[in-house]
């Protein structure tokens, strides 16, 4: 078995990323210009990781599959990204966002890949407004901070509720500022197949033009993924329709472990589900939990009255409302982690105190906009109103906002040590796209957060000290080496398969049947017998789609179905790995809830002694079982808890 | 609801594209008109026929990748809307709907509803941006803001690119579009030094790909999806005149 080596440097966990920069290898500049990236994506990771390694003065190419770098699903982020400045004063410190976010995460991340994380997030701030990013801001001409969950101080900064837009358009002007210079060459509607392997180290990729359907390959020194979550195996996410686990996926298979692939964040606040036709789910910003109170009617008469229409929310009096967050979990109200509140509305639904379609629950700002007027709450929260009525056709300043848990993030990804390489050498993976930093549950706020680091602080440092050992490597003409030539055929090959097997089933109908088996059985409450069920059924499905999916067209020129064809068949064989990895888990943490596992008041229960550790899965073909490899967690800075926010 | 829909279809950039008509019933009016064109793709599949190419990508209205032209209006019948956050009940039931591309020789067309917006791109890559790198820059509250400024930026920075006022403006100009930059850091201490060479660089980027001259219609503030005013075009222009002053 081959040992993970977490090369986590030596010291005290506060002095691990200043030993680390203080020894590790660097590239002089003249040799940078010897050197070629690849960066697969374009969101917050990979956007700011290329612009950086052009303004270092590396060669680098970058790859997204939409129409411009600037659509990355980065853009919809809403709510805010958290940093340990302290500008309010209230008590917040570098230690405090760390312990914050190990114990959100329910003591599965890596102690030292937070503190740095912690460390360099004043940084990201900074740098954005050096970017001319419009944070919110104080009369007074300061940054304005919001609270989001998981924290009682106020950390969050803010764009209104479109945050991830404005960093990702910094980001993006960074890059074309190095596009322009010409230190970046830009990929748009390229779509990454495969990565290509030579003596052990990873040394390009191969690519479909997804207008031209032409397959290329590209060498490069090292490879960065930054290709974001894989929610979408679910179907129904709030990731953004193209969001895929492809390129991850696809790593895995050529020897990058994945790790903790069970870890799905479940977000507390979208807007519920409605119909068959329906093609995603839309997020309701967590910090709308800061002047918003969740309640379903105390009274189950109540309950059904609202759910046939003979009733209204706003008919029921304060005392016939339950504020269950606030009643269950008195320290931390309305916002506790998003795992807890997610699990709390399910049990309320499933007790039967549901609104709306029965899968739904409130969201009222009477209380705040008495309190502070609708101006203010238009202010902080504007824009998500709006997209609330127009999906709705309802309005919230008037009528409480309904609203479900929905799959929203991923925890889980492709494993790295400290310096965000996989163990495949010369392949990074970074943002949402790797494991690292969120444990079982990630807090609100951190993950724009977790993206810019590992793109403008971490990457740019870590990736050196690989690069270092390779400034006598010389490029290579993926025309011309056998195993860039081989990489390429093997993806037409895959192609020409998707293309062939012309059953009756569109791809939409099999993703659609993935999703149900996903959230049915791997969903919000796992259990031994249904993962069982959903290993088998996914088994069956993926031969069912090798069997009966239908890609009309040709694979030349511009083919959606088969753009979407390659992404769902690399889903279910995901799907499989993720509801293993949540069979063999047996305990409660963080998004992962065993019912086997919890208190009789229905809170999980982690099982230190056996699970403190990071699961990483290698992929053994696809008949064979993967193997489990156990990285080990150990916390020296921090006193593992039982997590509670009573 | 039953419907007619009236589709631009062409088979890639040099194809002759014509409108084919499609009917599809039992659509509820619940769903978001690119759910409805789900809804027409799956039939289409079932029946043989290469489903209808759109970009789209977030389905929330902020990616900007969405830009369908609908009954004679970009994103359709509704206001600050992008045509994935369009709903099917700002229609009627049995109304024959036109769905065409977004025309302008900015954007080519790639295929059926599919336009290339490189160009935007481009625009922005001649000078959209601080001239700042990674690191070494002062700390975030250094420099105090005032709130309003910190807003009227906010409101120019909102832009998703979707080129809906290229799209609507009988010229093709996109000077809402590049104004939105030049405002927005031009009202910021930390984009206003290079305010009027960036002014410059864009203005000429953008003639130079073929877009037109804006003649204050004022159509395109109307179609906005994000509603953002004309009053950023007359920020660009002072910019802008401040650049060629100076020469
Ligand atoms: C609706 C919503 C709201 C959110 N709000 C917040 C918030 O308020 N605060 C917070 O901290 N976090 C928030 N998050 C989470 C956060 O936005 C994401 O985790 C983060 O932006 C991911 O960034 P990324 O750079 O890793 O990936 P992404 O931004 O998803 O970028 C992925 C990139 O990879 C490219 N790509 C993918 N696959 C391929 C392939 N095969 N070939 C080529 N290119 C490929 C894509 O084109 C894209 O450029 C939110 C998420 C959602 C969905
Ligand atoms: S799909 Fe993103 S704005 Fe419409």
């Amino acid at each position: 078995m081959i040992k993970l080596d977490s090369k986590i440097p030596e010291g005290l966990v506060a002095e691990k990323w200043d030993n680390y920069k203080a020894h590790q290898n660097l590239v002089n500049p003249s040799n940078k210009r010897k050197l070629d990236i690849i960066v697969v994506g374009t969101g917050l990771a990979g956007g700011a990781a290329a612009a950086s390694f052009g303004e270092l003065g590396f060669k680098v190419k970058v790859f997204c599959y939409q129409d411009s770098p600037r659509r990355a699903h980065s853009i919809a982020a809403q709510g805010g990204i958290n940093a340990a400045k302290n500008y309010p004063n209230d008590g917040d410190s570098i230690y405090r966002l760390f312990y914050d976010t190990v114990k959100g995460g329910d003591y599965r991340a890596r102690e030292a890949n937070v503190f740095r994380l912690a460390q360099v997030s004043n940084d990201i701030i900074d740098q954005c407004v050096a970017q001319g990013v419009p944070f919110a801001r104080e009369y007074g001409g300061l940054l304005s901070n919001r609270s989001f969950g998981g924290a009682q101080v106020s950390r969050t900064f803010y764009a209104r509720g479109q945050t991830g837009q404005q960093l990702l358009l910094g980001a993006y002007g960074a890059l074309n500022r190095q596009i322009h210079l010409g230190t970046v060459e830009m990929h748009n509607r390229t779509e990454m197949m495969d990565i290509v392997i030579v003596d052990g180290k990873t040394r390009g990729i191969v690519t479909r033009n997804l207008v031209t359907g032409e397959i290329k390959a590209h060498f490069a020194h090292a490879v960065v993924l930054a290709t974001g979550g894989y929610g979408n195996v679910f179907f129904l996410s709030t990731n953004a329709m193209g969001s895929n686990g492809s390129a991850a996926w696809k790593a895995y298979k050529k020897g990058a472990f994945f790790a903790n692939p069970c870890f799905v964040q479940i977000h507390p606040t979208c807007i519920p589900v409605h119909g068959d036709f329906q093609s995603k789910l839309t997020l309701m910003s967590e910090s709308l939990r800061n002047d918003g109170r969740i309640w379903t009617p105390k009274k189950k008469e109540d309950a059904e009255a609202i759910r046939a229409g003979k009733k209204k929310p706003t008919d029921l009096s304060e005392d016939e409302k339950d504020y269950y967050l606030e009643r269950r979990y008195p320290a931390f109200g309305n916002l506790v982690p998003r795992d807890v509140a997610s699990r709390a509305a399910k049990e309320r639904c499933d007790s039967g105190y549901g609104v709306g379609t029965g899968q739904a629950v409130y969201l009222d700002f009477k209380t705040s906009i008495e309190r502070l007027g609708e101006k203010v709450i238009a202010d902080r929260y504007g824009n998500l109103f709006q997209m609330y009525e127009k999906i709705v056709d309802e309005n919230p300043y008037k009528t409480p906002m309904m609203i479900y848990p929905a799959i929203h993030y991923t925890m889980g990804g492709t494993w790295v040590d400290y310096e965000l390489q996989t163990t495949i050498k010369g392949l990074f993976s970074t943002g949402e796209a790797n494991f690292s930093d969120h444990g079982a549950n990630r807090l609100g706020a951190s993950a724009l957060m977790q993206g810019l680091a590992d793109g403008y602080f971490v990457i740019p440092y870590t990736i050196q000290n690989f690069l270092a050992d390779e400034i006598h490597t010389p490029r290579m003409n993926p025309n011309e080496v056998k195993e860039f030539i081989e990489a390429k055929e093997a993806v037409v090959a895959h192609v020409n398969k998707l293309m062939s097997v012309n059953g009756n089933r569109s791809v939409d109908s099999i993703h659609k049947e993935l999703g149900h088996i996903m959230w049915d059985y791997v969903g919000m409450a796992r259990n031994k017998e249904g993962l069982n069920t959903a290993i088998e059924k996914l088994i069956a499905l993926r031969k069912e789609f090798w069997k009966n999916v239908k890609v009309p067209g040709t694979s030349e020129g511009l083919n959606i179905e088969l753009e979407k064809a390659n992404r769902v068949a690399d889903f279910i064989e995901l799907g499989e790995l993720m509801a293993r990895d949540a069979l063999h888990r047996e305990e409660s943490c963080g998004g992962h809830f065993r019912e086997e596992h919890q208190t009789t008041e229905g809170e999980a229960m982690r099982n230190d002694q056996d699970f403190t550790y990071v699961a990483a899965w290698e992929y053994k073909g696809i008949d064979n079982l993967p193997e489990l490899h156990k990285e080990e967690l150990k916390y020296e800075a921090i006193e593992v808890k039982v997590r509670n926010y009573k | 609801m039953d419907l007619k829909l009236k589709i631009w279809r062409q088979k890639d950039a040099k194809a002759k594209g014509q409108f084919e008509l499609y009917s599809l019933n039992n659509i509820t009016k619940d769903s978001s008109f690119l759910e409805m064109m789900d809804v027409l793709n799956e039939q289409l599949l079932s029946q043989g026929i290469e489903p209808v190419a759109f970009d789209h990508d977030c389905r929330e209205g902020i990616c900007g990748m969405c830009s369908l032209f609908i009954n004679g209006r970009a994103h359709g019948p509704d206001t600050e809307i992008t045509t994935c956050q369009l709903h099917m009940r700002k229609f009627k039931d049995g109304e024959t709907i036109t769905v065409e591309p977004w025309r302008s020789n900015g954007f080519p067309i790639i295929k059926d509803l599919m336009v290339d917006r490189t160009a935007y791109d481009k625009i922005l890559q001649a000078g959209g941006y601080v001239s700042v790198n990674t690191g070494g820059v002062p700390d975030a509250n250094a420099i105090p803001i005032s709130k309003e400024v910190a807003d009227e930026a906010m409101d120019a920075a909102t832009c998703i690119g979707c080129g809906a006022c290229v799209a609507t403006c009988k010229n093709s100009s996109a000077m809402l579009f590049v104004s939105n930059k030049v405002s927005q850091l031009a009202l910021l201490p930390q984009g206003k030094a290079e305010a009027s060479r960036r002014a410059k660089a864009m203005v000429s980027k953008m003639d130079e790909l073929g877009f037109g001259n804006c003649t204050n219609t004022g159509a395109c503030e109307v179609e906005c999806p994000k509603g953002i005013s004309i009053s950023h075009i007359a920020r660009l222009n002072r910019e802008f005149l401040m650049a060629t002053a100076k020469e």
